[in-house]
């Protein structure tokens, strides 16, 4: 019966819809990783983003128009956590932790202020990103049923894979962020700017991170509730982190994710012990964060002859 | 007290002075009675002996936790898993509480111990697995956090659930086993001394032995440190067992001297709570307890003013989180503590000249 479950499309579509948040935030990891920062603030950009899809898709009665603003605060949260990295050379860890401890703060501050309720925006009337049919691919079997009929965000997300890619690997900035990213001096050397370039990073990164975040009150739910990013931020810095901080490795990664998290919603049915169930996708990012890290320190290893 | 000194801590001063000003100005912007709240955020822990009381419980784990995470950064080593220590050593004293039976001074004894071993394990992952792979330890503790959550949920409603209890909580652990109030009227527990003596000894691990300061040398310098004949790594693996040992004694005393049942289903946020223990202590136990009882204030300020107020306690994360930001931005004031040295160093200079 599980197993039935499992070979079902719907799991296919559940898994897709669950990796969507996730993936934007990984792809974000992944672009700030590149350029030699680890931007741990994910899960406070994502749980901003959140809230703020749902106060500014009401407020201007246009879930694109909220999605806008969301984006251009996340990538304000992005250059902010920049400023204090390259400008006050503030500890990046310690940077990250204290925007996500304000996230938590401020989200529950700023729900409270306008829908006069601290738990749930229930009471806000936000509006949510559609989910699309496809013609002619929605009547392939079996496929059909998984790829159609998802939100537009998750299509922009699979998109999202492979612009990341091209911006990063055939684009000059792209370059630049990677030449920053592995030799900061050497960089330097050949006149590029390495602090303007991580600026450039963590904006995009914040504003990737936004869209994730936005998915999950314009989207995957239709209301904010308080913590909702629930360590996404940091499962997709772990995901970014497997895949080697490339967007196909990021996107691989994050598709695992996803489909733990479909597994455990099927399991949760059963009668199996549901939070074993829910180490899974933890567990597994552990052992093969060790098995990735491994090969590419025997890698090193060789290549330096040591 | 050299400018260095005296430069970190006038700005750690501004720094909480600046983060108290701006919650302030958050509460006048949200508020209707501002002025109100302010003051029961400020004095309200000082208006009973109760409320006091309540500080006091509040600092107990802050300071285990501080500490441990003091020790664990003492290596420049960036493990977050002790957030998972504690949660553990919660449930293994639990556990043990439950399937034991020891005379009553021993079992909170071996239920602590056994709380402090099983929290080692979990920080000791991630450092293992960075000697072993060369894996990001950030990335790793952070996974073991939400390992440990959902390992312990598993544990609690599969081996300790009392089915009676209306909520998901363990069975009761047996009076012997807890720990012991110490003031009437308060629940402040025996595990003040515990922590305190826990403060001292991280103290003296760090600052009085060899190791420690090997383990300072490493962090500061981990290529000095190695050239200099220093086992780096098993210098790092010995500060990662100790950090977690004590975060896991601080889950087993948290525990069984405020909780008679193990009721923890989420994650507690201890974790994030030593980072902003040790900023303010700056990686030195002995100002632990000062930062957690800071902490522990304006926590239990903030619950009070939230009871009798309309302004939340999350103002509190706000602050902790601005007091970090200020507290680690390191040129924050540097155009300042440039003009101090600037001018000690003339100062010792015309007195050099004078003295010839």
């Amino acid at each position: 019966m599980i197993f039935e479950a499992i070979i079902s499309p719907e799991f296919f579509n559940a898994t897709l819809r669950a990796t969507t948040p996730i993936l934007f935030a990984a792809l974000a990891s992944a672009v700030a990783s590149k350029s030699g920062i680890t931007n741990m603030a994910l899960e406070g950009i994502m749980l901003f983003s959140a809230l703020f899809g749902v106060i500014f898709s009401a407020a201007f009665q246009s879930a694109w128009m909220g999605l806008l603003v969301t984006m251009i605060i996340g990538g304000f949260i992005g250059f902010f956590l920049a400023f204090f990295v390259l400008r006050l050379k503030t500890d990046q860890i310690l940077a990250a932790i204290a925007i996500n401890l304000i996230a938590n703060g401020a989200t529950i501050l700023i729900l409270l202020a306008v829908s006069g309720d601290r738990g749930v925006s229930s009471s806000i009337q936000s509006l949510q990103i559609p989910r699309v049919a496809i013609p002619v691919i929605e009547n392939i079997p079996f496929l059909g049923r998984v790829i159609s009929n998802q939100n537009i965000l998750t299509y922009i997300s699979l998109i999202m894979v492979v612009v990341v890619h091209m911006f990063l690997y055939k684009t000059p900035l792209g370059l630049r962020i990677r030449a920053v990213g592995e030799n900061k001096d050497a960089a330097e050397s050949v006149g590029i700017s390495s602090k303007k370039v991580q600026y450039i990073s963590l904006i995009i990164s914040g504003v990737l991170a936004s869209i994730g975040g936005f998915f999950l009150s314009g989207g995957y739910l239709t209301y904010f509730t308080t913590g909702m990013s629930a360590g996404r931020g940091f499962i997709a810095l772990a995901a970014a982190s497997m895949g080697g901080n490339t967007p196909i490795g990021a996107f691989l990664v994050s598709i695992l994710f996803g489909a733990a998290q479909a597994l455990a919603n099927i399991l949760q049915l059963g009668s199996w012990p549901y939070e074993l169930i829910q180490m899974l996708p933890y567990f597994t990012t552990l052992l093969g964060l060790g098995i990735y890290s491994y090969i590419r320190m025997k890698k090193r290893q060789r290549l330096t002859g040591k | 007290m050299n400018s260095n000194t005296k430069f970190n801590v006038l700005r750690t001063v501004l720094s909480v002075g600046i983060a108290l000003l701006i919650s302030f100005g958050i509460i006048f912007l949200t508020s209707k009675e501002p002025v109100n709240a302010i003051v029961q955020l400020l004095t309200g822990p000082l208006q009973s002996q109760r409320r006091f009381g309540n500080v006091i419980e509040a600092m107990i784990p802050l300071i285990f936790t501080g500490v441990g995470v003091s020790i664990m950064f003492a290596a420049n080593e960036i493990n977050l898993a002790g957030e998972g220590a504690f949660h553990l050593g919660g449930l293994v004293a639990t556990y043990v509480a439950l399937n034991t039976t020891l005379p009553s001074g021993i079992s909170p004894l071996a239920c602590i111990l056994a709380a402090g071993f099983f929290g080692a394990m979990v920080t000791t992952v991630p450092a293992v697995l960075k000697i072993k792979t060369e894996s990001d330890v950030l990335v790793s503790s952070l996974m073991m956090n939400y390992l440990i959550l959902y390992f312990a949920n598993y544990v609690l409603s599969n081996f300790l659930r009392d089915p009676s209890a209306g909520a998901v909580v363990s069975f009761a652990v047996p009076q012997t086993t807890q720990l012991g109030t110490i003031f009437a009227g308060t629940r402040i527990h025996i595990g003040l001394f515990i922590a305190l003596a826990v403060a001292v000894f991280g103290y003296i691990f760090m600052f009085k032995t060899r190791t420690g300061y090997e383990l300072r040398l490493t962090g500061e310098n981990r290529s000095f440190a190695r050239y200099s004949g220093i086992n780096v790594v098993k210098i790092t693996l010995i500060s990662q067992l100790l950090g977690g040992f004590i975060f896991g004694i601080g889950g087993g005393v948290e525990l069984l001297g405020m909780y008679n049942r193990f009721t923890w289903t989420s994650q507690l946020g201890y974790g994030w709570d030593a980072i902003i223990i040790t900023t303010l202590a700056k990686k030195n136990p002995l100002y632990v307890p000062f930062a957690a009882f800071f902490l522990a204030y304006l926590r239990t300020g903030a619950s009070i003013m939230a009871r009798s107020t309309d302004v939340v306690t999350e103002i509190v994360t706000i602050t902790q989180g601005i007091i970090i930001l200020l507290v680690v931005a390191e040129q924050f004031l540097s155009k300042y503590k440039h003009k101090m040295i600037a001018k000690e160093a003339k100062a010792t200079l015309t007195n050099e000249t004078e003295g010839e």
